[in-house]
């Protein structure tokens, strides 16, 4: 097949994959398949988002939870002490995850792979710290509830995380088509040898990662008004906000712009067939996850797929 | 400032860092062997913890002798993992955050099979001396924290004196400075790896049954010693086992200051603050690269 055509086909399957998404909440009624679809969409995001730092420009992040939570208490505290509404609350949610990531970036910036994953990890650990201290200003550990969320049923939340996943992927792919993508894998294959050419390497990594943090931001956001309560333990887990991020790139195929949505998708439906199972240990699938899939499927669903049929 | 509290904090810290840096010796260990940093240390040392609580409650062995239980044990599990999990991925080349991500998996299912087994609850020891006191001059520390410091420093002693005489301790250390060459002069990396995980573990374990009589257990305790291990080692200087010596000192005298002159809450958050000033200032960390 030519590559046009390739890409001819890739644009219809995704229209037509959008039209099935768009009319599905009208067909399908159920309640709760909307709740997994929503996860899955979220949870895209959150990997598309992740993916553009760590899988494209090389910079693995084990803190994005720091983001998410603040983007969290940001248009939560905005709502409940401001009046702020919700929905511009969205939009200041991922400019606060951006200016929180611009000083964790610099600091964590000078180091590099293992180092810097765990140092984000580390400012992730501090803003909980922080958010469960400063209880006049946050509520502490008894967490923020949201009386109104931004709308109300569950096919508004649908279509609200459908549109926003749009705007997330159209950004990404935009970012990626451009120079800066390139910058971006430029300093994936090697940092010295894109120093060397000419590329401020610092400065892209910021751009990377304050892109990323911006979406992580909003959807924080979007997860308060989805729960409709938050709490400085959830979004600033390390487990299930940090972790599960990366398990969902991981899991789908690092630096591929589709593996997010596959590992979202496979994450959300197994950790939702064993929920009933292990209740209070729900986690226990995503660690097990881990390790069989860096054991037996490294490259992830989408890589060990385009390794096995040559697609570039 | 009144000079004994001043005086009592800083002994207290020491005490407390004593303790930090048998935790942070192993993650050090096996950092530097391995290049990994181990994110599921901190729940080695909540199994450490469990097998005293279960030794205690079950058959009312004094915390302290169960170390001679749970080293061992702790031992096994780590050259298990090792052996048939971590070892297939490093010499599949993954790269560095997959194998960060594994031993976070890894953390994940120790966490989360301890939440099956023992529930969510927090449980103590409850000792005769548990709240005994000794008396030095002016400044009162609880006994079982001396009788820590004292074993957890003897440990570190006999660590360095396995690194230094013995004939594994000397692999390791040749491991350690550049496999390939070890490698080259009949040094059997694998077992090397295997034998230090183990070591790494059971320093932990060690650790989590000596934090017993002074803290309490539950399942997710791990997450937060682990970050502390990372600190330590960042602190002392990556793979540098003076340096944890010398960080889990210096972050233990940080969190009692803390705790005594800022605010209980925020004791943990000041370590973070001194953790990001040394990576602005001296990333190499504080005793830089030396080796013991």
């Amino acid at each position: 097949m030519k590559w046009e055509n390739i890409m001819n086909t890739q644009k219809y399957l995704i229209i037509s994959f959008l039209m099935v998404a768009l009319i599905f909440p009208i067909v399908v009624e159920n309640e709760y398949v909307l709740h997994l679809l929503i996860l899955i969409a979220m949870w895209t995001i959150l990997g598309s988002t992740w993916n553009l730092l760590g899988g494209y420009a090389g910079q693995v992040s084990f803190g994005h939870a720091a983001f998410f939570g603040i983007g969290a208490y940001t248009a939560c505290i905005l709502n409940t002490k401001y009046g702020v509404s919700l929905w511009s609350g969205l939009l200041y949610a991922g400019i606060a995850g951006t200016i929180i990531s611009v000083p964790i970036g610099a600091i964590s910036f000078r180091l590099r792979g293992p180092y810097l994953s765990l140092s984000v990890l580390a400012f992730a650990a501090v803003l909980r710290l922080i958010t469960l201290d400063w209880a006049s200003f946050t509520g502490g550990a008894v967490g923020i509830l949201l009386v109104q969320p931004i709308v109300s049923s569950k096919a508004s939340f649908y279509y609200l995380i459908v549109g926003l996943a749009i705007i997330a992927l159209l950004v990404i792919n935009n970012v990626l088509k451009r120079r800066m993508g390139y910058y971006f894998i430029a300093l994936r294959e090697d940092e010295d040898a894109a120093e060397a050419l000419g590329i401020y390497t610092t400065r892209y990594k910021l751009l990377a990662l304050s892109i990323s943090a911006f979406f992580t931001g909003i959807m924080g956001a979007f997860y308060a008004n989805y729960t409709s309560y938050i709490d400085p333990y959830i979004v600033f887990s390390i487990g299930d906000v940090s972790i599960a991020m990366v398990l969902v790139v991981v899991l789908g195929g690092i630096g591929t712009f589709w593996g997010p949505l596959f590992g979202s998708t496979v994450v959300v439906l197994l950790s939702e067939c064993f929920r009933n199972y292990f209740a209070g240990a729900s986690v226990l699938v995503y660690g097990a996850l881990i390790i069989i899939v860096i054991m037996f499927l490294p490259k992830g669903i989408v890589g060990s797929f385009k390794k096995r049929f040559k697609i570039a | 400032m009144d000079l004994s509290i001043l005086i009592q904090t800083i002994a207290s810290g020491v005490m407390v860092g004593g303790l930090y840096a048998l935790i942070a010796l192993g993650m050090t260990l096996i950092f530097g062997v391995m290049r990994i940093i181990n994110l599921a240390h901190g729940e080695f040392l909540m199994v450490g913890m469990y097998v005293s609580y279960i030794l205690f409650t079950h058959y009312g062995v004094d915390p302290y002798l169960s170390i001679f239980v749970s080293m061992p044990i702790l031992f096994c599990l780590g050259i298990l993992i090792q052996r048939y999990i971590i070892l297939p991925v490093i010499k599949a080349k993954a790269p560095g955050e997959n194998q960060i991500l594994l031993t976070a998996g890894i953390g994940l299912v120790m966490t989360n099979a301890a939440i099956l087994i023992f529930t969510s609850d927090y449980h103590t020891v409850l000792t005769s001396y548990s709240n005994a006191t000794v008396h030095f001059g002016n400044i009162s520390l609880s006994k079982p924290l001396v009788w820590d410091f004292l074993i957890s420093f003897g440990i570190t002693g006999a660590m360095y004196l396995f690194l230094m005489k013995t004939d594994i301790g000397c692999s390791i250390r040749a491991v350690e400075q550049n496999i390939d060459s070890a490698r080259l002069m009949g040094i059997n990396t694998d077992r090397i790896m295997i034998i230090t995980f183990g070591v790494g573990a059971a320093l932990v374990g060690a650790a989590g049954t000596l934090f017993m009589p002074i803290y309490y257990v539950f399942p997710a305790i791990g997450e937060a010693f682990t970050l502390k291990a990372f600190i330590v080692v960042v602190l002392g200087g990556m793979g540098s086992a003076l340096g944890a010596l010398v960080g889990g000192i210096a972050l233990g005298v940080t969190e009692q200051f803390g705790a005594a002159y800022i605010s209980m809450g925020l004791k943990d958050g000041l370590g973070f603050v001194i953790f990001i000033l040394v990576l602005i200032f001296k990333p190499s960390g504080l005793v830089g690269k030396s080796r013991f």
